[in-house]
């Protein structure tokens, strides 16, 4: 491989998003191993701050920002701008939210 | 004393149908009781709100029958929760009806079913509010008053363990419960059989979802746990699947806030210093939870009320320049509705113009919305408390698109692909109006546990 940038993708074995209840949408970055999780933790590219800046949300629109170290995860939580599955809500389940996390690049 | 063991075939009973192979593979296993939850707010307000059900009767009734079946030839209790996806009255009372029609079909020997009823109407937490009990709001949400309840349609409050454990310690054989948080459903025999709340409620926090805490990701497949104090070993029942200390671990966070913290009508669950290892290839285990009583037991109350008639046109657009301009497009058709039909707030009307290809998934959250798509997919959803007005808002939101008024646009004939010209009829509008909590007197106040005996073999004899 040419490409010598390290993304989440490449260190994530899971990147998922989905309902916390009703108003809130969470998210998980499981990485593969524990040498990658460290990587990432430690780089800092995944704050409060970068997910707000990459949602283009306010801080205070993120309720949670965990690492949890039994699963080599970093996890966190966004309130919803509305209710799950009121009318003009796009994603009942909260389940296609992560993709931009994707490119998220890791030094 | 030997350890309790739970076979749990699915994380939402009748969702989809569940896997019978790894089902009757657990049942060989003995297991001591067979758990599952039916229930989820994942599924949107309108099920609670229509007091409707998100799952075919069939495959509700697929499971009930596998479950039933094996408890039966097993001679142990079976645990159903939060009853036809939402937990209301009508989901418990359809539940036992198919407990009931399944016992006659296969003839089965008498045995005896307990109903918890969970619903509560909105007059109750009215008067309640009237004693000045406060409905606190959850997440953020500000908490109920008067206008907030006169929103709301339908409510189920959320047990925990205790009126299921009483209702098997009273001789049920079959417990289909309303509304209850998934892991009671699990804690209630781990409480009878001496274990702690701290391992019971963890147990059931673990196993609540199934397969989805083992790996490689499989849906309905069944799992058993073995359950001693302080010591939760989980492992799968498809000879593919592994539960490792990753995936319990794992799981352990998922579809929540906070992987620390659970909490439950009397108290919280604490998994901070919780420990996931290897037992052998196949079996995790799990430790270290605590639990803290609350000082005040606390309801959870889900609520869910109408906000209108809704309708829906999908609209296609091709034009380069029509997409470049869509949002001047889109705020003309809006200008021409306000005129028409007054200003959205005041005359009671929405239009949300789902834009797909550019930002229909994420919204205002979509951090790269395409400058130049290809094409753009537009569903153009109008919610308004009268169907006729609805459906008429929509005709005109769909159509206003199609003429755009743009200043150089080159396609005067149309400027957008009506997939078809036609309003779709969606189901209504429902909105989450309730995600509250309310002080209890204790674990039993609010919840209705009624007994019946079945007899399978009378009913098909009448």
């Amino acid at each position: 491989m040419l490409c010598n940038r390290t993304s989440l993708r490449d260190l994530a074995s899971t990147i998922r998003s989905k309902n916390a209840g009703v108003d809130h949408i969470t998210f998980d970055l499981i990485f593969k191993d524990r040498t990658a999780f460290e990587r990432v933790r430690d780089s800092g590219v995944i704050s409060p701050e970068s997910i707000s800046a990459l949602y283009h949300i306010p801080r205070e629109r993120i309720t949670d920002f965990v690492v949890f170290e039994p699963a080599n995860a970093i996890k966190f939580t966004i309130r919803r701008s509305r209710p799950s599955g009121s009318p003009g809500e796009s994603d009942v389940f909260g389940s296609q939210h992560y993709a931009p996390l994707f490119e998220v690049e890791v030094p | 004393m030997d350890a309790v063991t739970i076979l749990c075939p699915t994380g939402h009973l009748g969702f989809t149908p569940f896997e019978k192979g790894s089902f009757l593979a657990g049942c060989e296993h003995k297991p001591d009781v067979i758990v599952a939850d039916s229930g989820s707010c994942d599924i949107g307000p309108y099920p609670l709100g229509a007091d409707s059900q998100a799952s075919p009767p069939a495959w509700q009734k697929h499971d009930l029958e596998a479950m039933l079946l094996a408890a039966r030839r097993l001679g142990v209790p079976m645990i159903v929760g939060s009853a036809s996806d939402t937990g209301t009255d009508r989901g418990v009372e359809q539940f036992a009806a198919m407990i009931r029609d399944i016992a006659s079909e296969h003839g089965l020997a008498s045995f005896r079913l307990a109903t918890i009823k969970s619903e509560q109407t909105p007059q109750f937490l009215l008067e309640r509010l009237a004693a000045g009990m406060p409905i606190k709001g959850l997440d953020g949400r500000a908490d109920a008053d008067e206008v907030l309840l006169a929103r709301t349609d339908r409510i189920v409050a959320v047990m925990d363990a205790e009126p299921i454990a009483a209702a098997l310690r009273e001789g049920a054989e079959v417990v289909i419960a309303g509304r209850a948080s998934d892991c009671a459903l699990f804690a209630a025999p781990l409480l009878n059989a001496g274990l702690s709340p701290a391992t019971a409620y963890f147990a059931g926090k673990l196993m609540e979802c199934a397969s989805f805490c083992c790996e490689p990701f499989m849906g309905k497949e069944s799992i058993l746990g073995r359950i001693a104090e302080d010591d939760i070993r989980i492992t799968p029942l498809h000879p593919r699947q592994r539960c490792t200390p990753a995936s319990l671990a794992g799981h352990a966070m998922y579809e929540r806030r906070n992987p620390f913290y659970e909490h439950v009508l009397s108290g919280t669950l604490d998994m901070r210093n919780c420990r996931y290892e290897a037992v052998d290839e196949r079996t995790a285990r799990a430790s270290g939870a605590v639990f803290i009583p609350a000082a005040q037991p606390m309801v959870k109350l889900e609520g869910a009320g109408k906000v209108g008639e809704r309708r829906l046109a999908v609209v296609g657009i091709r034009d380069p320049y029509v997409i470049e301009n869509i949002e001047a497009a889109i705020a003309w058709a809006r200008a021409r509705l306000s005129e028409r039909f007054g200003a959205p707030d005041q005359a009671g009307w929405a239009v949300h113009y789902h834009l797909f290809g550019r930002n229909g998934v994420m919204s205002e959250l979509e951090p790269s919305p395409p400058a130049h798509p290809h094409e753009l997919g537009i569903v153009v959803e109008t919610v308004c408390r009268d169907a006729a007005t609805a459906e008429e808002i929509c005709a005109l939101a769909a159509r206003n698109l199609f003429y755009a008024r743009l200043p150089e646009v080159k396609g005067t004939a149309g400027t957008a692909a009506l997939m078809a010209d036609e309003i779709l009829i969606g189901k209504p509008g429902y909105e989450w109006t309730l995600n509250h909590v309310m002080p209890v007197r204790d674990a039993f106040e609010l919840f209705r546990t009624e007994f019946h005996l079945v007899d399978g073999r009378a009913r098909r004899a009448a």
